[in-house]
């Protein structure tokens, strides 16, 4: 059973390195800031699946933590660090 | 019984965070890229925590998954909204179509 998760979380995995090209390719810093949006809805996905997998029920904090994370990140780049100009 | 639905949702749930992905990396500009990512990644998400929640030892953790989607929905909403606003402020043209 558990190697269904584990295997769901290699899948989302691989996802998150491919997104990496949309980051390589911006153009705006926003279309790379996506990326790393990304990096925290999927690694939120990634460690509960973790989680069950291995039986470790912390590593589901570990998500909560990184939810909250993702979301400071996003609105700290919105309002303070995309400034004119920047490429 | 409940481990096959588990499994079921856990499948839809990979599935939509490669739709997610795979808008992330086809759609023209931010915009459309901020709809990929706010809509099709947090339904992954719902679908693999109420996945994992289905063959959760206790009803608390259970409900302990099943809460962390409402953060990320709160969460994914406010940031698109930063976003978008910021983008638009700072006058990144929407993508449109070719006229033929």
């Amino acid at each position: 059973m558990s190697a269904m998760s584990l295997g769901v979380a290699l899948f989302l995995l691989v996802n998150l390195v491919v997104a990496l090209v949309a980051a390589a390719r911006g153009p705006t810093p926003a279309d790379r800031m996506l990326t790393a949006l990304l990096f925290g809805s999927t690694g939120v996905g990634v460690l509960a699946l973790l989680a069950h997998a291995m039986a470790i029920p912390a590593l589901v904090d570990v998500a909560l933590t990184l939810a909250l994370l993702a979301a400071i990140a996003g609105i700290a780049f919105a309002r303070r660090a995309w400034r004119e100009g920047d490429d | 019984m409940i481990e096959l639905a588990s499994n079921l949702l856990l499948l839809v749930g990979a599935f939509f965070y490669f739709a997610g992905t795979v808008g992330l990396l086809r759609f023209p500009d931010v915009y459309t890229r901020l709809h990929a990512l706010a809509k099709a990644d947090n339904l992954g998400l719902g679908c693999v925590l109420a996945g994992l929640a289905l063959q959760a030892e206790s009803p608390a953790a259970a409900l302990k998954l099943l809460l962390i989607w409402p953060l990320a929905l709160a969460a994914s909403a406010a940031v698109s909204y930063a976003i978008a606003h910021r983008a638009e402020s700072l006058g990144v043209a929407p993508w449109r179509r070719e006229e033929k």
